[in-house]
């Protein structure tokens, strides 16, 4: 019984679920509140707004990727650039005026630590977006315009995150 | 109903774009991301005892509902709104139709993606292999474009300008330096 103990005691501390969950990932959300599961269709609802702007904005265009990538259009960069503006206005609003959730929770911002991964793997995925035309977002997008061959390109996406997993601890970081 | 059908322009597609980072922060403190989403679905369907992905994805579901969400947005804006795809530059159409590529009617060349180019090498390649890089360099990166260049620059995340360079280096490598080879095979 006490063996037991101090082997436990040994081991390297076990990382917490919120520490995994933290890993190379943007989007952290730890919540006090519990709420029935259906509180989520908000979030596909908010999806949808999402998707229908993907489309309009042509983002999820294959073509319009190359026309950035050749320099041959602004349209990317001025959605990008005008997306990001609104962004730094409206976190910068939430941050002024402490504003709160519709919950009223106080507002949470994920801060980044510079880490290698962000240049290596910064290059690899703009290697990647330059041949599929698509980031992930547009991925669900492209097979909702009823394209069933970008399953085939998502399902590879999320094979290539499941071997970044499995590596993980061997590449430099 | 043109506005519909019309792509939309720039300075009204954007700034909607950059309104979901505010919306998804006051509807529950959510970081506007995508690619965790794979993450979350290698979590739930595969994680193989792999510590990367030993975690409770069920506290991240939000994120599956979201992209679910952008499925049905984008079919909405397609077989309901009948958008219709905007020009090609000139220059593009010219130089793609050296690689034997002339349709521009959906989202994406269906003479390179398509089920029957799929056991093509040029089609393997740049469906499967595009594929496969967009899922590693993301998560490696800690983040797509949506996490690093619209949420991570809206907060002033200086890591996030560095990811975001570096999306923009290695797109301009491909599209440039190494793409007229793939489309070549």
């Amino acid at each position: 019984m006490s063996m037991k103990t101090i082997e436990t005691n040994t081991l390297e501390p076990v990382n917490t679920d919120f520490e995994v969950r933290s890993l190379d990932a943007m989007c952290i959300n730890e919540s006090e509140l519990k709420h029935p599961w259906w509180y989520n269709f908000k979030y596909a609802a908010m999806g949808m707004f999402f998707g229908i702007i993907l489309i309009k904005s042509e983002v999820v265009s294959w073509f319009r990727i190359q026309e950035m990538f050749r320099l041959e259009s602004f349209h990317m960069y001025g959605v990008i650039g005008s997306a990001v503006v609104t962004g730094i206005i409206s976190v910068w609003l939430i941050k002024r005026f402490k504003v709160k959730t519709i919950y009223g929770e106080p507002i949470l911002l994920p801060t980044k630590k510079f880490n290698k991964g962000q240049i290596f793997g910064g290059l690899i995925f703009g290697l990647g977006w330059a041949i599929t035309g698509a980031c992930p977002g547009p991925l669900f997008a492209q097979i909702g315009t009823g394209l069933t061959i970008v399953f085939v390109t998502l399902f590879s996406a999320i094979a290539g995150t499941w071997v970044y997993g499995l590596i993980r601890e061997r590449l430099p970081h | 109903m043109n506005i519909l059908q019309q792509p939309w322009p720039w300075y009204v597609a954007g700034p909607l774009i950059g309104l979901t980072v505010p919306a998804l922060l006051l509807l529950g403190n959510k970081a506007f991301g995508i690619s965790s989403s794979l993450r979350h679905i290698c979590a739930a369907c595969l994680p193989a005892s792999i510590p990367f992905f030993s975690y409770d994805w069920k506290k991240e579901i939000w994120n599956l509902f979201f992209v679910a969400g952008i499925f049905g947005g984008a079919a909405l804006a397609w077989f309901v709104f009948h958008h219709q795809p905007g020009a090609v530059d000139p220059r593009l159409v010219a130089d793609l139709q050296h690689y034997g590529i002339n349709s521009h009617s959906s989202f994406i060349p269906k003479e390179v993606f398509s089920w029957k180019e799929l056991l093509t090498p040029r089609g393997a390649i740049m469906t499967i292999g595009g594929g496969f890089l967009v899922g590693f360099g993301t998560r490696y990166a800690g983040g797509c474009t949506s996490g690093h260049s619209i949420m991570g620059l809206s907060n002033l995340q200086w890591p996030s300008l560095v990811a975001t360079i570096c999306f923009m280096a290695g797109g301009f490598i491909m599209a440039n330096l190494i793409l007229p080879f793939i489309l070549n095979l």
